[in-house]
């Protein structure tokens, strides 16, 4: 089998799943006084200091939540609710619309319910968001509650430059949220010297367990809980701790990071060698997102393991599933509860048309992939769009 | 061979699937979104596109350990489906969507794109006997399907695998508890997947609006009272005229006249038909020699009776009934069978009926 949805989900590092298990097989809840108790908060705060060091954050701005979406809800609804509890007047959030869902859902529902409004920023075709636009969008800042911009595109790998944009919303005194879920050990991110108020991540994407996030907090930063209760971590996100969860999340962060720039110059390689190789059997393929070349402040512009490509004329779902059928997993971008696949969001926001965005496939690498896993899909590429492009987009 | 099983999320589709598996082809389920209103969930009565249907195809795929994937066909199914039936209505007709969906959809649009990607065929769970290219009878005569099947030509019945016409829905239930299936003691599908609620006429009242006009009676050529629709009506319909005539005798519809929206009734006498016409027909088979004596079926649940087949005006069929029938609405299908007690009966064809006489 040939796994190549890593921005989906990785595999469980060793190192990881042995130490959670040493972890599972104990007792005690970090918040009780007695030893079991002070063992266990022992490994997670250890745990929450090693993530700040990797992450360049203050281990008191480490806030441990049940996962990326989680920590986008609280990012998102928590600055928006605390910025207009201090000034009525801030209920704009200015966002972009190349946002994971968990971000975009949050903010339409802040929108729908508690009177925000919407300020989408325009993006550029890589699927970037520009300073210059960010500084427009915002104007004196007065009405502005929270931006949000994330820093790697989920679908089509575009990194921007959360850096410079955290220093424009600071012109104008607006806090800025970045969702890093796909950032984080793949591309260079410094929270404290990055300037972001909030930053997401998660374990899963990066060799940690599911269900385990994080939202790096700056401590001068208000934050409106949504869970209420024990008052753990900040008084910003009660629940006991999940110390097997958090041990696991943090080894997996602190490997990624640590083996992040062999890994990264190894998987760009493996990337532009499927891509070549696909360009070559399928001369009008088109590439979605930045090229794969391309630099942003200095950096990689693009994901290291993400190819998004197009195939006119073949449906995705067709794609996927006869790539399924010969063992090659990737995936199309988003779906909904109901399994019925929509054209990709991020792909109109970047201004594709219905059919591009309908014909894509995404394959991200990821720590395990190696050249045959590209081989594999060199193998059965040209057969596959042949056969999809004979079905069709389904219509008439 | 390589099978899509399309999986509606109702138990009869998933046995079939599961004994497609169990008898060596290798099958992936399809789940066809058919709504354009994906987050549809219903309690009470269901129909094929909720995502609460979908859930459940997509667990029996699991349990079965195949691939499943959705498919999105609401445009076509509206196009197709939908929007014929409100027309049909709008014109007077009484149509089948069932019939219209395994002629458009599920044997046409669906096979159509199975066979590129590399199927052999599509597996569905009616309740039909297929063998050699032999369309006929389920064993169930109560969950006999064949008649919305009988549109199907030759063509597209070589691409179609129906695993459970030689049970009872008794069986099939069974067989998915024996497998664990939690789709075991799932109520029925409703009749009509696009109206969950059951509601017909308002649903077409929604579609088409106010449309009043009179209602004659026929005995009488008096107008006797007011409807709001001719779409409500269907030929043959006795309950719900919403009329009252001089005398107590019933009163059946016996025509609709869309331009002036009149519906006619009159009494049982004057609602017999010994006479169909068809529009040109289709067979499943060889084209039969005419005249031919076979046995008609002219509405979904209805019995087959005798007639005589000859050809009639414009390429289509002139039927002869044996025996006066009530309630032959134009826009439903006239089936023909050939009788057949020890294989079942075999179905031959269908025209649409245009007229009767």
């Amino acid at each position: 089998m040939t796994y190549l949805d890593h921005a989906a989900t990785t595999p469980v590092l060793p190192e990881v799943l042995a130490a959670m298990t040493e972890q599972l097989g104990r007792v005690g809840n970090p918040s009780s006084l007695h030893a079991s108790g002070r063992a266990a908060r022992r490994v997670a705060e250890q745990s929450r200091e090693r993530l700040a060091e990797a992450l360049g954050a203050r281990p008191s701005e480490v806030l441990f939540t049940g996962g990326g979406t989680e920590s986008d809800n609280l990012a998102v609804k928590g600055l928006f609710w605390a910025r207009r509890d201090a000034d009525s007047r801030r209920r704009r959030i200015v966002v972009s619309p190349a946002e994971h869902h968990a971000v975009i859902d949050s903010v339409e529902w802040l929108a729908k319910h508690d009177g925000a409004d919407i300020t989408w920023l325009p993006v550029e075709p890589t699927g970037r968001i520009t300073p210059d636009a960010l500084r427009a969008a915002l104007g004196d800042g007065s009405d502005v509650a929270l931006v949000s911009v994330m820093w790697a595109n989920n679908e089509i790998g575009t990194v921007s430059d959360l850096p410079a944009l955290a220093a424009v919303a600071h012109e104008v005194g607006v806090p800025l949220h970045t969702d890093a879920v796909q950032a984080v050990g793949q591309v260079p991110v410094d929270f404290g010297a990055s300037g972001v108020d909030a930053l997401t991540m998660t374990g899963h994407k990066l060799g940690g367990p599911m269900g385990a996030g994080v939202l790096l907090l700056r401590r001068d930063a208000e934050c409106v809980p949504l869970l209420h209760g024990g008052g753990q971590e900040r008084d910003v996100r009660s629940g006991t701790l999940d110390v097997a969860a958090i041990v696991g999340l943090q080894v997996a962060a602190t490997t990624a990071v640590r083996t992040r720039v062999p890994r990264a110059a190894r998987l760009a390689a493996l990337r532009d060698r499927l891509v070549a190789g696909v360009m070559a059997q399928v001369p009008d393929v088109q590439l979605n997102g930045p090229p794969l070349d391309d630099v942003v402040a200095g950096g990689p512009g693009r994901l290291p393991g993400n190819a998004h490509l197009s195939f006119a004329g073949a449906e995705g779902d067709a794609l996927l599933m006869l790539l399924d059928a010969r063992g090659v997993e990737c995936s199309t971008g988003s779906a909904c509860s109901a399994g019925v696949a929509r054209p990709s969001h991020v792909l109109l926001a970047v201004g594709a048309d219905t059919d591009r965005a309908r014909s894509s496939l995404r394959f991200t690498l990821g720590s395990p992939s190696t050249d045959a896993d590209v081989d594999a899909v060199l193998d059965v590429i040209a057969p596959v769009v042949e056969r999809a492009r004979r079905a069709g987009l389904g219509r008439r | 061979m390589r099978l899509l099983a399309a999986m509606s999320g109702g138990v009869d589709s998933a046995v079939a699937a599961a004994l497609a598996v169990e008898a060596g082809h290798d099958v992936t389920g399809v789940h066809l979104a058919l709504s354009p209103d994906r987050q549809v969930l219903r309690s009470g009565a269901r129909g094929c596109c909720s995502v609460e249907d979908a859930h459940d195809a997509r667990r029996v795929a699991d349990e079965l350990g195949i691939p499943f994937y959705v498919w999105d066909l609401a445009e076509r199914f509206t196009e197709d489906v939908v929007d014929d039936f409100v027309a049909e209505y709008a014109a007077g007709r009484t149509p089948n969507p069932c019939l219209r969906c395994n002629e458009k959809i599920k044997f046409a649009a669906v096979l159509d794109r199975a066979l590129a990607l590399g199927f052999d065929a599509v597996v569905t769970g009616h309740h039909a006997r297929l063998a050699d290219g032999a369309l006929r009878r389920s064993v169930d005569a109560a969950k006999d399907q064949s008649y919305v099947l009988a549109v199907l030509t030759a063509d597209q019945l070589a691409g179609a695998v129906f695993p459970l016409g030689s049970m009872t829905k008794e069986t099939v239930r069974a067989l998915a508890a024996e497998r664990g299936l939690a789709v075991a003691t799932k109520a029925d599908s409703h009749d009509i997947c696009f109206i969950p609620d059951g509601d017909t006429r308002g649903f077409l009242a929604r579609r088409l609006g106010a449309q009043p006009g009179p209602v004659v009676d026929a005995a009488t050529g008096a107008t006797v009272g007011e409807h709001s629709g001719a779409y409500g009506f269907t030929v043959g319909q006795r309950r719900g005229l919403g009329v009252a005539v001089g005398d107590s005798r019933p009163r059946y519809v016996l025509g609709i006249e869309p331009v002036s929206r009149t519906v006619t009734i009159g009494p049982a006498e004057l609602a017999g038909v010994g006479e169909v016409r068809t529009a040109p027909p289709t067979w499943t088979g060889p084209v039969p020699e005419l005249p031919l004596t076979a046995r008609v079926q002219l509405r979904a649940h209805g019995t087959a009776v005798p007639c005589e087949v000859t050809a009639g005006d414009g390429g289509g069929l002139r039927l002869v009934l044996g025996t006066e029938q009530r309630g032959v609405a134009p826009g439903q299908s006239a089936v023909l069978y050939a009788p057949d007690a020890e294989r079942g009966d075999l179905v031959l064809g269908q025209g649409t009926v245009l007229g009767t006489a």
